[in-house]
């Protein structure tokens, strides 16, 4: 087996103890949720931290609820499997419910977090092995090299976002609450994940992710998770599109979204979808059809690269294919919004 | 020589079987399930250190220097030793020894042991493996078998004959290929791939050693193999074989990947014997798939020609193995690769020739279905082909094809029990071939597939005239037998075999017998759990061993109660008079009459394969004392969007000879499905564009899950063979083989395109599709939305 590298743990009851612990020991510290990226990644000595601080025993950081205007506060600490099963997640965000239903497989969404999905290291083929594995190659930029072996002589690294939350949150407009010994912030998600591979997110040392809001929905939003894998669970997306369709009473799409993710570092938001769906009745070959230009302008708006393992042009094929079943599943889906 | 003994197969004293054809729990299942199975890992000894191998970062390079000198110097450790510490050359293939423990002076892929560290514990060694120094000369790298063998420079085996980094040639022809192809009605030529895979066990390669006071040297290591073990300890460390013992622990899973000797296994000996501490060293995932010995990539050319009534009258095949570094038992695949082909057909001319090469890439070597995995899967496809170009049902065209029972198969081997055509029959009728097949709608699919395995073979590994299975068997004043076998439980529940015949010779509720397995100081030899033999020999073997013990017993009883011998029973723990019920004791009291009578009571037993095989070189390889057969039938449904296959249900039949535990056998069947499938699907053991393994962890080497499962519906045919035991012949490698025919053969009902490359990644099979311009006309005739033309940019 392949060992942990020695850390000290503290597993401290509440935030502020938390907050405090990770501003005395600056960046030698790293914060733990369930472990299931980050125990992962010690073990392949991507990091190197002295002292891990669980937010596992911090009962305020765990749960979900309705938010008083009616949309869902979420706390961090909050396990994968309980977002996917909640019957608040499934009629209110029901994209996120499924996105967080289709992370790796039962166990990993038991331990797994939803603050630890969202705060997910990026993915690379070259950079996700052990540390022999690694030195054979000769490293590579994002970790204890100066190349890239994704894109030839590349000088920035383009490992692959692969959280499944993250377009699903997207797409639902949600807002991070972010906790330091020196404050509170909130920052929506739009705003939070960067092209940048090596550290895609906006997120300085010190702080804790606390609760992810989202906000109310329309009477008539749907949404859907679409993701594409090698095998029907544990694997990581090798795509994931999560589509948002606000409707009016009559069925007529009057507001969509579509957010890609595993292509880049960074999740991509197809351009001019709301545009092309507006308008167009559910069931109707109108919808269709603007679900096939949607497909079409996802298709030529990215440009999968060969970050994660897999054929990047198998995935770049799959991209209209995906994008228009998961169109069509959260059209055909009963509405559930209440 | 160990006589060959025809026990029957049925029991002789009676007409039915009181244990066997029964389905019975393994006698481990239980600890497995519970979690106190003691497994190499879980063994820890006073004072164990811990030892970790330090592995070559080049594919292909000279070592020049080592400098352990500062790994020495780290606190914690004990001792570090390289190359230089154990030159002497081993290889489970006496004629093709050419492994050392850790690299004497040349590296040969990434991942190639090349020293190890004995410290007080993992971390403390994985610490000191970095302070190694190794300077290496960088030589040429050959990871394409066809170039490779061309290799004019920087040989991998610079002592071998070559060219090239031939491994092993053979070339072999039964009868006028040329004429009856020329002959033929239809000949049909193709080409086809198998990509690499590997047996992923669950329990990583693990060992341990100990000297004790007097010298005697024990290693306990999850291999199946241990009498090879045993053997290449002592001619490595130079050691006397009797001062080495070797042990198999309960073993989480071999299929092949664990019948060499391994670097670790003579690195902890070594260690223990310099620091005279125990030692222990477990692999990491990702050294497993280092030291591999998986399914050889095979390129593959097959010609085959039938007559008009599609009776086959030719077949011709050529085939480049990459064998990877070493040789492992890179010639008895080269052999098998061709020899194995030869039923359930009826082949009247034969030639093939394979070659294997050497590559800078891990070692390949047996993986379920040795050899012969690969060339089923092309020869099977070309068979369908031939049934579409002569309008015949695939099922038909086998069965024309059939060779028959008590047969002699072209290159020589002889056939006993065959039960093809009832596996045809089986699969046809549960699956509902007749009515279903082509008419499931475009992108649904049935395929069905056939195939032939060895149970055991004639050829040891090492030339001998000992027995190929012993067994020993103690019987106590308790009423308990104790089984002594060196045969390997891997897993498929050998040692279960044993216990279930001694207590159905002997009358014992299986409670009451004991197995001791696979301990070099306390079992007999047997040669090991590979080839399909252990049933077959180690069965046999010991009913051989019980009919001793039975006929003292039976004495003792007549003799005491002046009756015939034909009157007495041993069944369920008691022996009866069947004429006088007032008579029946226990078993523990008629073993205590029959020890009074005969002295202390203990029996041996052994198993030798008749003379077998073709009268030219190479003839013994692939001749095995029985056949087993399988027929599979596979239903896919092609995702003609995404090239994704969903395999949905498979029905397997299998003729086993006799099933002694149906529902081992069963689950044999239905483990090796899921395993050829997995195979075809998704597994791919390759290195990338630096010679790097592309994902040596189990997160990247995509192994099913329960989900990806299809259906399995395994059902047992029963042909009685006159040589197993009882009839019993094997049941652990054979069902796999048609799984991946069948599944291309579906592939071909459901959307008529012919897969003949493996794996079936659904980014190939889209181009596939694509390329035989798979469309979405085709689609809306079947009226189905029109999917394809989408992604037909
Ligand atoms: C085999 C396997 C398959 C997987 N498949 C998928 C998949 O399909 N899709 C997917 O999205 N993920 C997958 N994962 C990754 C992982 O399981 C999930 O992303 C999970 O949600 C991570 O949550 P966690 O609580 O375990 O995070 P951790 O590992 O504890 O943390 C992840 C990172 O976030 C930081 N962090 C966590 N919580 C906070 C917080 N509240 N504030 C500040 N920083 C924080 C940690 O410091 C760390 O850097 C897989 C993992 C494995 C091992
Ligand atoms: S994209 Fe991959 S190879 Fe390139 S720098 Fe990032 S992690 Fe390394």
């Amino acid at each position: 087996m392949l060992r942990l590298p020695a850390f000290a743990l503290e597993r401290p009851r509440t935030l502020r103890a938390a907050l405090e612990l990770l501003a005395e020991n600056g960046q030698s510290a790293m914060v733990v949720a369930g472990g299931t990226d980050l125990l992962p990644n010690l073990k392949h000595e991507l990091f190197d931290p002295k002292l891990l601080v669980s937010l596992a025993e911090i009962d305020e950081l765990r749960g979900l609820c309705a938010s008083a205007e009616g949309g869902l506060e979420i706390g961090a600490m909050t396990p994968l499997a309980d977002v996917a099963t909640s019957e608040l997640a499934r009629t209110r965000a029901p994209a996120l419910a499924q996105a967080c239903g289709l992370v790796a497989g039962p166990q990993l969404r038991t331990m797994g977090t939803l603050g630890g999905n969202v705060l997910l290291d990026t993915r690379c083929q070259w950079y996700n092995q052990t540390y022999f594995w690694r030195s054979a190659l000769g490293f590579c930029l994002k970790k204890d090299g100066s190349a890239c072996h994704v894109v030839a002589g590349g000088k920035k690294c383009v490992a692959a976002a692969s959280n499944d939350s993250a377009p699903a949150l997207m797409s639902l407009g949600a807002v991070l609450h972010f906790e330091s010994a020196s404050g509170a912030r909130e920052v929506a998600i739009d705003e939070f994940f960067t092209g940048d591979g090596i550290q895609n997110k906006k997120i300085a040392p010190g702080e804790i992710l606390t609760c992810v809001r989202i906000p109310p929905m329309p009477a008539g939003h749907r949404g859907a998770y679409g993701k594409l894998r090698d095998r029907g669970s544990i694997d990581f997306p090798l795509l994931g599109v999560a589509v948002r369709l606000d409707c009016s009473s009559k069925d007529v799409v009057e507001n969509a979204d579509l957010v890609l993710t595993a292509l880049a570092a960074q999740p991509k938001r197809v351009k001019r979808a709301s545009e092309t769906l507006a308008g167009t009745k559910l069931g109707t070959p109108a919808f269709d059809e603007a679900a096939e230009k949607v497909a079409e302008l996802a298709y030529q708006q990215c440009r999968p690269l060969a970050n994660i393992p897999g054929d990047a042009n198998w995935r770049h094929e799959m991209v209209p294919v995906w994008v228009r079943r998961t169109l069509a599943a959260a059209a055909t889906e009963p509405n559930v919004t209440t | 020589m160990a006589a060959r003994d025809n026990h029957g197969t049925s029991p002789p004293w009676g007409r039915s079987f009181g244990v066997l054809g029964q389905p019975h729990r393994k006698l481990d299942g239980l600890a497995k399930a519970t979690g106190s199975a003691v497994y190499a890992d879980d063994l820890a000894l006073p004072g164990m250190l811990h030892a970790k191998t330090l592995r070559s970062p080049h594919a292909h390079a000279r070592i020049e220097s080592i400098d352990a000198s500062k790994a020495l110097a780290l606190e914690g450790v004990h001792a570090v030793i390289t190359g230089r510490d154990l030159p002497e050359r081993y290889g489970v293939i006496p004629w093709t020894q050419d492994e050392t423990a850790l690299a004497v002076d040349r590296v040969r892929f990434i991942g190639d042991p090349v020293a190890a560290v004995a410290a007080i514990d993992e971390d403390t060694a994985n610490r000191a493996l970095k302070l190694i120094e190794v300077r290496y000369q960088k030589l040429t790298a050959w990871f394409d078998p066809a170039s490779s063998l061309a290799a004019q420079t920087d040989r991998i085996h610079p002592d071998t004959k070559g060219p090239g980094n031939l491994s092993k040639h053979v070339h072999l022809c039964f009868g006028d290929v040329d004429g009856e192809l020329a002959g033929a009605a239809h000949t049909i030529e193709g080409e086809y791939e198998f990509h690499g895979t590997t047996h992923a066990p669950i329990e990583p390669h693990c060992a341990v050693a100990a000297v004790d006071a007097a010298g005697l040297l024990t290693v306990w290591s999850s291999t199946q193999i241990t009498h090879y073990v045993h053997r290449a300890l002592a001619k490595v460390l130079h050691l006397e074989a009797h001062k080495i013992r070797v042990v198999q622990p309960c073993l989480g899973g071999a299929f092949g990947g664990k019948s060499d000797p391994f670097s670790l296994e003579f690195c902890v000996a070594k260690l223990a014997m310099l620091t005279a501490r125990p030692v222990k060293m477990l692999y990491t995932r990702e050294e497993v798939f280092y030291a591999h010995r998986g399914r050889h990539p095979m390129q593959m050319r097959y010609r085959t020609g039938v007559d008009k009534d599609g009776k086959l009258r030719a077949v011709d095949a050529k085939i480049l193995i990459d064998g990877g570094s070493y040789s492992s038992f890179g010639l008895v695949t080269t052999y098998y690769a061709g020899q194995l082909l030869t039923g359930p057909y009826h082949f009247p001319t034969y030639r093939f020739d394979s070659t294997r090469v050497f590559t800078n890439k891990p070692p390949c070597g047996p993986k379920r279905g040795h050899g012969s995995v690969q060339p089923r899967f092309a020869f099977e496809i070309q068979l369908d082909e031939l049934a579409g170009r002569l309008e015949l049902d695939p099922i038909e065209i086998r069965r024309r094809n059939f060779q028959g029972d008590f047969t002699r198969t072209v290159n020589g081997q002889r056939v006993t029990s065959n039960g093809f055509l009832k596996c045809l029959d089986e699969v046809e009728r549960l699956s509902r071939w007749k009515e279903r097949r082509g008419k499931l709608g475009f992108g649904r699919g049935l395929g069905v597939a056939g195939s032939m395995y060895i149970s055991g073979t004639n050829y040891p590994v090492y030339p001998n005239d000992m027995p190929q299975a012993g067994i020993q068997i103690k019987l106590d004043r308790s009423g308990l037998a104790t089984v002594f076998t060196g045969g390997n439980d891997i897993g498929q529940g050998s040692n279960s075999m044993c216990a279930y015949i001694v207590a159905e010779e002997l009358g014992l509720d299986l409670s009451a017998v004991r197995v001791v397995a696979a301990d070099t100081d306390l079992c007999p030899v047997d040669l090991g759990a590979y080839s399909s033999r252990v049933t077959f020999m180690v069965g046999n073997a010991t009913i051989d061993a019980c009919r001793k013990l039975r006929g003292q017993i039976v004495q003792a009883l007549a003799e005491k109660w002046q009756v015939a011998k034909e009157r007495i029973r041993l069944i369920a723990g008691q022996a009866l008079d069947l004429e006088d019920a007032a008579r029946a004791i226990s078993i523990a009291e008629a073993f205590q009459i029959a020890e009074a009578r005969f002295d202390t009571l203990g029996s041996t037993g052994s198993y030798n394969t008749p003379t077998l095989g073709g009268d030219y070189r190479g003839g013994t390889i692939g001749a095995a004392p029985a056949y087993s057969f399988t027929a599979h039938i596979v239903e896919v449904d092609v995702d003609v969007e995404t090239g994704q296959l969903t395999c949905e249900n498979v029905w397997i039949a299998h003729d086993c000879g006799r099933a002694l535990n149906p529902m081992i056998v069963a689950g044999q069947m239905e483990g090796s499905v899921y395993m050829g499938l997995a195979e075809a699907l998704l597994e791919e053991h390759t290195l990338n564009r630096f010679g790097l393994h592309a994902g040596p962890n189990l997160l990247d080497y995509k192994l099913p899950t329960s989900v990806d499962t299809p259906e399995l519906y395994a059902r047992i045919v029963e042909s009685i063979d006159p040589e197993g035991p009882y009839g019993a012949k094997e049941a652990g490698e054979g069902p796999l083989h048609p799984a991946l025919p069948a599944l291309s053969n579906a592939v071909f009902d459901a959307v008529g395109v012919r897969l003949r490359r493996l794996p079936f990644t659904p980014a190939r099979v889209l181009s596939e599709l694509r390329a035989a311009g798979v469309d979405a006309k085709r689609h809306a005739q079947a009226g189905l939305p029109a999917r394809a033309e989408k992604g037909a940019r």
